[in-house]
């Protein structure tokens, strides 16, 4: 049964590395959302005068070959890739959600071809499939979301279709049938909101995998075009210059290692609050 | 065990022809016209055309399936648009780098992780524990090029230890292996130490410490055997992860592998390698996981071949 919110928010923070999780989380994302206030240059506006300037006072994390601050362009780029992974993510569960509920809710021809679907493109590795749409699309920031969105959103079908299947035969939805309820309302009052707690723990993994996925793009030159600032792509444009300015490509990566691993983290704790089993300390 | 090794294996056909269904839909996908693409903006609409039946781009889609197919068949993956050589051979040039880097990676993933995983498991909660978990979380966390870089900064810049890219002697091998394994000595790390911790609690390995045995034949001869079970199919999974990451550790390390032969033709908007790299690549990965089936009903007797 799925627990009240007020409960799951107690075992949380009670959980000391998703706390963790959620710290480093909030201060990237403050970071990234009052960027325009913290950081009052732009970002993508090249100074020729002060090129690859190591770490100072004056530039925390130095300067890239086009004399912008590293700060400001991954303050910047914060916004872009969160944007990216939570658009992603959502597009994925858009997709997948409905369609698991209805495949393993209805079962028959529909869920056969569904899962036959799921298996192929399953049969891609994630990276491999966003790489090739995107080979495809093109890229750009849109083309990006939905590569990486379309990608994910099998895993979304297989984990609902799973969940539903197991569901669905269990008295309490035995008993709303009983009652005459019917299948729009049995789906939507009794076995969507038990899909709600694995939705929510995959959504937070997956958005520290959609960052990833998007920030691999980049890397190649295959995401988000320059100027943006972009985590992946300003780390591509530091491998150039890895040997004489170290600092250009670090501090991207950085940044996107600590994104995930804070969406990991808290992914983590939120499993260990959902399941009703976990005992926390 | 044959008869389910050759059931298994024509299971593997369907999934195979799919996923050239769906790569040849995807590259027809895109934008522009494919005719037009090879021979440049400064080529008459008659060369167009005429390049256009020559490739077949006149007929329905089905019917340029079907004969998209049938070459496929025969190992003809068409040519490429930049240098104008079979796609085949390109992808046989560049085949051997890449299955030596996922296989060395493959190979120290899954010593390392199992170590690690059993070490944390036989000292549950201790610092050691704690240690091995929050590296292995680290380990999922990190951006693979980005760990590369940073190894390539260490070792090769200040260091002087190794190679900072290239392809050849066993030097060129180590910061690629290394960087390509770390995700997935993590996630092997991770399963061990889960399906151990589970395998210990069991009756069967209470008799076994109650017969007196050490602890080193009761983790390793008794516990671990029936640990590694559910290790295996892990094994086989993240290879799909392990192969999306050779594509990027590629990059990084100027290693001449498909990888890199992909990325250069989406670049160069090359689609007939393109496609036959995305081909090779899916079937890659759905070949190794039909033999991680066949060795899983190998190594566990509960399933029954019949």
């Amino acid at each position: 049964m799925p627990r009240t919110a007020p409960t799951v928010w107690r075992r949380l923070r009670r959980h000391r590395t998703a706390v963790a999780g959620l710290l480093v989380l909030a201060v990237l994302l403050l970071i990234s959302a009052a960027a325009p206030v913290l950081f009052p240059e732009d970002p993508t506006e090249p100074r020729f005068e002060r090129v690859l300037r190591p770490p100072s006072s004056e530039h925390p994390l130095g300067t890239d070959n086009l004399g912008r601050d590293l700060l400001t362009r991954i303050a910047y780029g914060g916004r872009v890739s969160f944007f990216i992974g939570v658009l992603a993510v959502s597009f994925s569960a858009i997709v997948g959600v409905p369609v698991g509920l209805v495949s393993g809710y209805y079962g028959g021809t529909f869920d056969l071809l569904v899962q036959r679907l799921v298996d192929l493109l399953l049969a891609f590795p994630g990276f491999l499939l966003a790489l090739t749409l995107v080979a495809v699309l093109g890229v750009g920031v849109t083309n990006v979301v939905v590569a990486v969105g379309l990608a994910t959103a099998p895993v979304y079908v297989r984990l609902v279709r799973g969940v539903v299947l197991s569901v669905r035969s269990q008295t309490f939805v035995e008993a709303a049938r009983a009652l005459g309820a019917s299948d729009r309302r049995i789906l939507f009052r009794h076995v969507l909101p038990n899909c709600t707690a694995p939705v929510i723990v995959q959504s937070t993994l997956q958005l520290g995998t959609a960052i990833l996925t998007a920030a691999g793009l980049g890397f190649l030159g295959l995401g988000v075009k320059p100027p943006t600032p972009e985590w992946g792509t300003m780390l591509g444009e530091g491998q150039t210059y890895l040997f004489s300015s170290w600092y250009m490509a670090t501090f991207p990566g950085l940044a996107i290692f600590l994104a995930v691993l804070a969406f990991n983290l808290l992914g983590d704790g939120l499993r260990d609050a959902l399941d009703p089993r976990m005992k926390l300390a | 065990m044959g008869a389910y090794i050759l059931r298994r294996l024509a299971l593997a056909v369907p999934t195979l022809v799919g996923v050239t269904v769906v790569v040849f839909a995807l590259i027809r996908l895109v934008p522009g016209d494919p005719a037009r693409l090879v021979l440049g903006l400064q080529a008459s609409e008659e060369e167009v055309q005429r390049l256009r039946v020559q490739l077949g781009l006149d007929q329905p889609l089905p019917v340029q399936y079907v004969r998209f197919l049938g070459r496929l068949l025969q190992g003809d993956l068409g040519r490429s648009v930049v240098t104008g050589e079979p796609v085949a051979r390109e992808i046989a040039a560049r085949l051997p780098a890449t299955v030596q880097l996922a296989v060395a990676s493959t190979l120290v993933a899954t010593a390392a992780g199992v170590a690690a995983g059993v070490v944390s498991a036989t000292r549950q909660y201790s610092w050691l524990d704690y240690l091995v978990m929050t590296v292995a979380l680290a380990g999922i966390s990190l951006p693979v090029f980005w760990l590369g870089l940073m190894l390539m900064l260490l070792f090769s810049v200040h260091l002087r230890w190794l190679p900072a890219g290239g392809y050849g002697t066993p030097a060129h091998l180590v910061l690629p292996t290394v960087t390509l394994a770390a995700f997935s000595v993590a996630i092997i790390a991770r399963m061990t130490r889960s399906s151990l911790l589970e395998v210990l609690h069991q009756d069967y390995v209470r008799t076994a410490w109650a017969k007196g045995l050490g602890s080193r034949a009761v983790v390793l001869r008794h516990a671990l055997k029936n640990a590694l079970i559910p290790v295996v199919t892990v094994i086989g999974l993240q290879f799909g992860g392990l192969l999306g990451g050779a594509i990027l550790t590629e990059t990084v390390f100027a290693w001449p592998g498909m990888g890199r032969l992909l990325v250069g033709a989406i670049v160069a908007r090359d689609y007939p390698v393109v496609q036959g790299a995305v081909l090779v690549f899916a079937a890659l990965f759905t070949l190794v996981n039909l033999a991680v089936d066949v060795l899983y009903a190998y190594v566990d007797p509960r399933i029954h071949y019949g």
